[in-house]
């Protein structure tokens, strides 16, 4: 029996122990705005909060995150997600959009520690992130759209 | 959201009354009543063909026959009935259109389907009516309710207004009575001129349910009960099962059966990690008798014999043999071999079987041909296709990989679960090492090349031979594998373009672009390089060549000043360029490249201009540029399915199948050319230049031509 808080509320799974995140989030959380991409931690599509940090749900066993706080796309929140978000919306970002949950999770990360990122530091926590659709411009421009509107 | 929410929205969203606009095939081309019902749902709800529904509650939402997997055709369709029925943007919905092969037909395709970049094309003049008609609708319905006369009556932004005696409504409170008036027989359709909301940047529909992970694709309907399968294929093209030994993957927690299904061994589960864990543990033995064996280099070997053999005559104009015995000549020759290239979509292919109480079954995917879905799973199922409804899901991309005809993945999917009892719902899903490794790539391509220059530094003579698999299964000449080639846009007088048909069983799709993917760079860079051996410069020696191709020369020329193409490029950078016509629209980029810091091309920058006629969405336009630009520049630069020495493909995930990522991503400005031609595509033709470009400007700033993708390989071989 593992133990977690998801989205703020206390959970607990009593599954098979290396059950990766991810799947624990989806098809027993019911909560489906975290992707599957790759499985292997290679697309980033699956991105959550762990404690704060953003990680690949889906190469994290279950068993690993007793009590650990779990934040999704569906749960975050603050003054960085609402930034994020909001430049999302501007430069209507999404394409397909299948990505774009991870994409968000990570830019709200790299908002919290980085408030003013450069393009070095978009490139650093962005990098783990694919989108086929490729829409890396737009993200990248998202990003600094979202720390300015963070300084006023 | 459960699958049980989502047929209450669907349904609810047919029941709800107002106003419906149809578009009849037949013999009247507008229809307002409706005049049949959904396959297999409720015949008082559902009607069959619904374009635009007017809500009492104001909103304006369209049904897409077109699927959205990020081109944007929600927002462009919508875009087209907002214009004509003077709507506000911020009424507009839109969402997929139920299935029906003729209602709902892609009218270039004779049945429903997306692809070639078509939807906006397709749907300019049809959707358009549709907004007319229902503009025409609530004018009467209003004049009828007002008692004043319908030419007195203005629309605006969504309000219908009668300024004399100083009434005004929304369009909800009219839905219902307009329903009842006479649609006219001809709606008129506004001039461009008066054009208020086409050419504008309208925010995208399906933005936000993208940003805050709300939207719905297939892999997030979770019906309860729901059943998750997993086939087991094998790693070589053409293998089939010998045996099996499933005892382990059986023990392992939430499986709940494993069977031999045509596709390889389905496994099962309770959860999508015990279906994965019991695949893991399967023990299966391949027979590999009827498999290519052959490596992807020994392919390239004997597609490359075939140069010298006659092959199926694409164009020949002039007299090649002369020319080229013509005296004083310098020739230039280049073979060029392009890989297979997988699709790669973000959302690996996946499907919903739901049965309902009357043994009738939902299906719900990615549909890109959802007729052909229908009728393929019906058969597989023993059901009559009016007993199987394909409902069409937002998709995680496609880029050609959702179009197949005979769609042999539904085939897969269906055969999965018609194997079962269909007592529980199933999903039936791919995982990202099925999706590289599962075939349907773009093909693999040698192409020949040679050139001939005159002593006045002329090309007099071009000859092209073009080896590769034939996407549509053709004997004869496929048009897909020479298009961007057999019609070269440059005015050369001795033009020979040949092909030869590959039989292989690794089975072959169109992929974002078609032939232009591997005709675009084949034809561009030989061409620079040819300039280059006369000492013309790359963009004055096109456009000198473009004579009778305006729209190519305008993109040419509109990327050359957005670069200020003849200024010199920054210390260690060199600048190409490349200028492809695909699906009616005319591309032209410029790019600036340097070597980056593991010997491999950086690209910095690319202008890219781009000819689509008239622009229905700057925003959705720009947005295809820059995600074309990306696609077919991580293609380029890094992909490519191998096969190994035996015929096993190397490949399996994005570790080394690689997307371009966001520290590889060039800078990208996008310029539209002010047009009154007819709108055409921009889904695929911003993939073609980019990658004949980037060659370009390496060649100039390294020397080497790149004569094998992907350039990686060249780079660090």
């Amino acid at each position: 029996m593992v133990t977690f808080t998801l989205n703020g509320q206390e959970r607990t799974f009593d599954g098979d122990p290396d059950t990766p995140l991810l799947w624990v989030i989806r098809d027993f959380e019911k909560l489906t705005g975290t992707k599957y991409g790759c499985g292997v931690a290679q697309c980033g599509a699956c991105t959550v909060h762990l404690d704060g940090m953003p990680r690949r749900s889906c190469v994290t066993p279950i068993a690993t995150i007793e009590g650990s706080d779990v934040v999704t796309i569906e749960g975050v929140s603050g003054k960085e997600a609402d930034a994020i978000k909001t430049a999302w919306a501007g430069l209507d970002v999404p394409q397909c959009g299948y990505c774009q949950s991870g994409q968000v999770m990570s830019a709200v990360a790299l908002l919290q520690m980085v408030p003013k990122p450069t393009d070095a530091d978009i490139d650093g926590a962005m990098t783990g992130n694919i989108c086929r659709c490729a829409t890396y411009h737009r993200i990248r421009a998202a990003i600094h759209n979202a720390a300015n509107s963070m300084e006023g | 959201m459960t699958i049980q929410d989502i047929n209450t929205t669907r349904r609810g969203f047919l029941a709800g009354s107002g106003l419906v606009i149809g578009v009849a095939i037949a013999p009247k081309m507008l229809s307002a009543a409706p005049t049949g019902v959904h396959a297999g749902g409720d015949p008082a709800l559902a009607p069959m063909n619904a374009f635009v529904k007017i809500g009492t509650d104001d909103t304006v939402t369209v049904l897409s026959k077109h699927i959205e997997f990020g081109q944007g055709p929600f927002t462009g369709l919508a875009t087209l009935v907002a214009e004509e029925l003077d709507a506000d943007w911020s009424q507009m919905r839109a969402v997929h259109s139920p299935t029906d092969n003729k209602v709902y037909a892609n009218l270039m395709f004779g049945l429903q389907g997306t692809g070639g970049s078509s939807a906006i094309a397709n749907s300019y003049e049809q959707m358009r009516k549709a907004g007319a008609t229902a503009r025409a609708m609530l004018v009467a319905a209003a004049a009828d309710d007002w008692k004043v006369p319908a030419s007195e009556i203005t629309v605006q932004k969504g309000r219908i207004k009668h300024a004399a005696s100083n009434r005004e409504s929304g369009f909800g409170a009219f839905a219902e009575k307009a329903a009842r008036q006479t649609p006219p027989a001809e709606p008129k359709l506004k001039d461009p001129k008066d054009f208020v909301l086409i050419g504008t940047e309208l925010p995208k529909l399906d933005t936000h349910g993208k940003t805050n992970g709300t939207s719905i694709f297939t892999l997030d309907i979770t019906p309860d009960n729901l059943l998750i399968a997993v086939v087991a294929h094998p790693e070589h093209f053409g293998a089939t099962v010998k045996s099996f030994n499933d005892a382990e993957a059986r023990k392992v927690q939430g499986v709940v059966d494993v069977k031999q299904v045509p596709a390889g061994i389905a496994v099962y589960a309770d959860n999508t990690f015990a279906a994965l864990k019991g695949r893991d543990a399967l023990s299966i033995e391949w027979d590999l008798s009827k498999a290519e064996t052959r490596s992807s280099e020994e392919l390239s070997a004997d597609y490359r014999k075939l140069f010298g053999e006659k092959g199926l005559e694409a164009t020949n104009k002039g007299n090649l043999d002369d020319a080229f015995k013509a005296p004083g000549l310098q020739t230039v020759e280049a073979e060029i071999v392009f890989p297979f290239l997988a699709h790669a979509p973000m959302e690996p292919l996946d499907a919903v079987f739901i049965k309902a109480d009357d043994g009738s079954v939902d299906i719900y995917n990615g549909a890109q041909f959802p007729g052909m879905d229908q009728e393929v799973a019906a058969k597989i199922l023993g059901l009559d296709e009016a007993k199987v409804r394909v409902n069409t899901q937002l998709a995680g991309g496609s880029f050609g990989r959702k179009a197949q005809f005979g769609s042999p993945y539904i085939q897969e999917a269906a055969a999965v679960y018609a194997a079962t009892d269909r007592t529980r719902p199933l999903k039936h899903m791919w995982t990202r090492e099925d999706d590289i490794r599962g075939g349907y790539y773009r093909p693999m391509y040698a192409h020949r090349m040679r050139g001939a220059i005159n002593a006045q530094g002329q090309i007099t003579a071009w000859e092209q031979v073009i080896v590769g698999q034939s996407i549509m299964g053709k004997a004869d000449l496929d048009e897909t594998s020479v298009e961007g080639a057999s019609n070269l846009p440059y005015t050369i007088p001795n033009l020979k373009v040949s092909a030869h048909n590959v039989q292989l069983s690794i089975p072959p799709l169109w992929w974002r672009s078609v032939g232009h993917t591997h005709t675009g760079f084949a034809v561009e860079t030989f061409v620079d390089e040819l300039f280059q051996k006369i000492g013309k410069d790359p963009v004055e020696g096109r456009l000198a060549l473009l004579g009778e191709k305006p729209r190519h020369a305008g993109v040419l020329r509109k990327a050359a000043e957005m670069a200020n193409w003849g200024s010199p490029a920054p210390e260690g950078r060199a600048r190409g360029v490349a200028v492809v016509e695909s699906f009616g629209s005319f591309v032209g980029q410029i790019v600036e490249v340097s070597i980056g810091p593991e010997g491999a091309p950086r690209v910095h920058k690319v202008w890219c201009a781009v000819d689509c006629g008239v622009a229905i969405n700057p925003n959705v336009i720009k947005a295809q540029m820059e995600g074309g630009i990306g696609y077919g520049l991580g293609a380029v630069l890094f992909d490519a399915v191998t096969l190994a020495k035996g015929g096993k493909i190397m490949q399996s995930n994005f570790h080394d199948y690689r997307s371009i990522r966001i520290n590889e991503m060039p800078d990208v400005a996008v310029e539209i050319i002010k047009s009154s031609e007819k709108p055409s595509g921009v889904g695929e033709p911003g993939v073609p230049p980019v990658g004949p470009a980037v060659a370009n400007a390496w060649r100039r700033l390294t020397g080497a031509p790149v004569r094998q993708l992907p350039i990686v390989n060249i780079v660090s071989a």
